[in-house]
């Protein structure tokens, strides 16, 4: 018998889940060439390249040509805005949370103390409650300290403590640790000690072991902490709805606003494009960590 | 001090997770004790928090009012309790159809030779990698009146000279549950994966060698040693979707309300901060004795760490 023989019922279910999965993509993607400005049906390609013709809503002719949507993405100020916020928030809460749950990891895999029962359990809090119990309770949190604050210092306009980007990044570290701490403890459970003790045998002191021999090795695991951190942050929604101010909006939340609103084909573009970015990011990960194990 | 850091390992330890500790006290712990005491709290008419202790607001909760018609001083209100079990239902529904629709998946990316497993992992995640947000404005062109999916039978229809009406499938409680399903998929795929990819491929030819029919060997070995991955798996996905609100709010529209839309509703709109405090304790409670009985039944496994 074939192991790797499976059933017809399993072969036929896998197909129509993939396609499950993909069919959303796949329009999405589609309908950021649509000439349709209400993006409703799809009423064809933009074939004609020329200064910009709009005919009851549908987009004969565009300087960019079939790639109409993405050109007006790219002229949006609120889009470039909120890019730039996304990925300034990612970057610096990626970076934060990688290094404090790393630590966290090593003291909770390797390391006996007092706290410890309690550091596990609010490590996994983050992860068994819904998103938006936590996403409530900091915002609780800063309204009540922003109230008080502002009035203990008698503070006005634009010196006031408000939500705002400064907000979002802490939330994002606080909720990235957990997930950071968790990757990188797997892979130190399946660490070899012998090559640490080698190490220290060798001469080398204990700073020395763990950035020559320790670090290097759990960094696949480290990355891949990173890289979800990164991704958790990118696609952040709730967390960031409630501790966002004026100003200070991400993609996501830009977007959740549009589809309350009217919806051009900007959107899908936006889609392709994110989707493009995330999956060369990805490409770029996985070349470096086989390069690493 | 430097000398202490070198020699004790146990303040080793404390200075490495002390940082964590930080964040994990000032942006958990912290809120979590802040929600609790508000909730506890009245409103008062500018919108901010009188404190106090009192149960009102979990009593209005479960639906005892004291807004009353007809003279009663009590009667019961089920608007909100019907939030509650709506979104409780709705999170078991999705939980139930993710399972059925993950596990031959997850069973057939298994059974993979291992080469292959990788790309067919990887597909999963890609659709994961557009935003969340996005996916849901996927599903609304979908769903539409006027959308892909109404346009494309429409299409079949008339290929077969059938009338076609189109069918209203947003702001319909199937909408969102097809909408909570796509969002939360891969999370029950992975651990489901990781459990079922553990068994030894071997066990398989055991079984068949031992007489057994596949349906036995599924039932009496694959299902049982696949447990751990169904147990995070359905964690991973009842708990994010008990507290969802964007899904129910762009394709449920007005009519399905669940416990996250009353909470944003009451923080953002109503502006009664003690009231949504108190459906996001009773939100965390739900959640939390859900996972701890499930777990205590089936245990946790490590799987959920595989994401």
């Amino acid at each position: 018998m074939n192991p790797h023989r499976r059933s017809p019922l399993v072969i036929v279910s896998t197909v129509l889940v993939y396609f499950f999965l993909y069919v959303p993509v796949v329009v999405l993607v589609l309908f950021a060439f649509n000439s349709s400005k209400t993006n409703v049906n799809f009423e064809g390609f933009i074939t004609q390249v020329g200064p910009t013709e709009i005919i009851s809503g549908n987009v004969l002719q565009s300087p960019c040509g079939a790639f109409h949507w993405f050109c007006e993405l790219a002229k949006n100020a609120e889009v470039r805005n909120a890019t730039r916020n996304t990925l300034t928030i990612a970057l610096i809460s990626t970076f934060t949370s990688t290094i404090i749950g790393t630590l966290a990891a090593i003291a909770l895999q390797r390391y006996n103390f007092k706290l410890k029962t309690f550091s596990e359990v609010s490590i996994y809090i983050p992860i068994v409650i819904p998103e938006i119990v936590m996403g409530i309770g900091i915002l609780v949190l800063f309204s009540q300290l922003f109230t008080l604050l502002n009035g203990a210092l008698n503070l006005s306009g634009d010196s006031q403590f408000t939500l705002g980007l400064g907000t979002v990044i802490v939330s994002h570290i606080a909720f990235s640790i957990p997930f950071v701490a968790l990757v990188v403890r797997a892979r130190l459970h399946g660490f070899d000690k012998s090559i640490e003790e080698a190490s220290m045998d060798l001469g080398a002191n204990e700073l020395v072991t763990f950035w020559r021999v320790t670090l290097p090795s759990i960094m696949p695991g480290v990355l891949s902490g990173a890289l979800l951190a990164f991704t958790l942050s990118l696609d952040d929604f709730v967390i960031t709805f409630f501790t966002t101010g004026p100003g200070a909006s991400t993609l996501p939340i830009y977007v959740y606003g549009l589809l309350r609103r009217i919806v051009t084909p900007q959107v899908n573009a936006l889609s392709a494009v994110w989707i493009l970015i995330i999956l060369v990011a990805v490409f770029f990960t996985q070349r470096l960590q086989n390069r690493q194990t | 001090m430097l000398r202490k850091l070198r020699e004790d390992k146990s303040f080793q330890g404390t200075t490495l997770i002390s940082p964590t500790l930080l964040f994990m006290v000032g942006l958990l712990v912290i809120p979590l004790i802040l929600t609790l005491v508000i909730s506890f709290g009245s409103r008062a008419a500018d919108g901010t928090v009188i404190y106090g202790f009192s149960f009102h607001n979990y009593v209005r909760l479960f639906g005892i009012s004291t807004e009353c018609t007809g003279g009663k001083t009590i009667c019961f209100d089920p608007t909100y309790a019907r939030i509650l079990s709506r979104s409780l239902s709705l999170a078991f529904n999705t939980t139930v159809l993710a399972i059925l629709m993950a596990y031959p998946l997850a069973y057939f990316i298994a059974r993979a030779p291992s080469k292959k497993r990788n790309t067919f992992l990887f597909l999963i995640l890609v659709p994961m990698w557009t935003n969340f947000v996005i996916r849901v404005y996927a599903w609304m062109m979908l769903l539409r009146t006027h959308g892909v999916i109404n346009g494309v039978l429409g299409w079949l229809a008339g290929l077969f000279g059938i009338d076609f009406t189109p069918f209203e499938m947003l702001y319909t409680q199937g909408a969102v549950l097809v909408g909570m399903v796509y969002e939360f998929l891969p999370f029950m795929i992975l651990p489901l994966y990781t459990s079922l990819e553990k068994i030894d491929l071997s066990l398989y030819e055991a079984s068949a060698d031992l007489g057994a029919s596949p349906i036995r060997t599924f039932l009496r070995m694959t299902l049982p040693l696949s447990m751990p991955g169904v147990v995070s798996g359905t964690i991973l996905v009842f708990v994010p979707v008990m507290g969802t609100f964007i899904v129910s709010d762009l394709l449920g529209g007005r009519q399905i309300v669940l416990i996250g839309n009353l909470i944003q509703n009451q923080f953002l709109i109503a502006r009664d901060p003690t009231f949504g405090s108190a459906a996001s304790i009773i939100l965390m409670i739900m959640t939390l004795i859900v996972t701890y009985f499930y777990t205590r039944k089936f245990g946790l496994s490590e799987e959920i760490v595989g994401i």
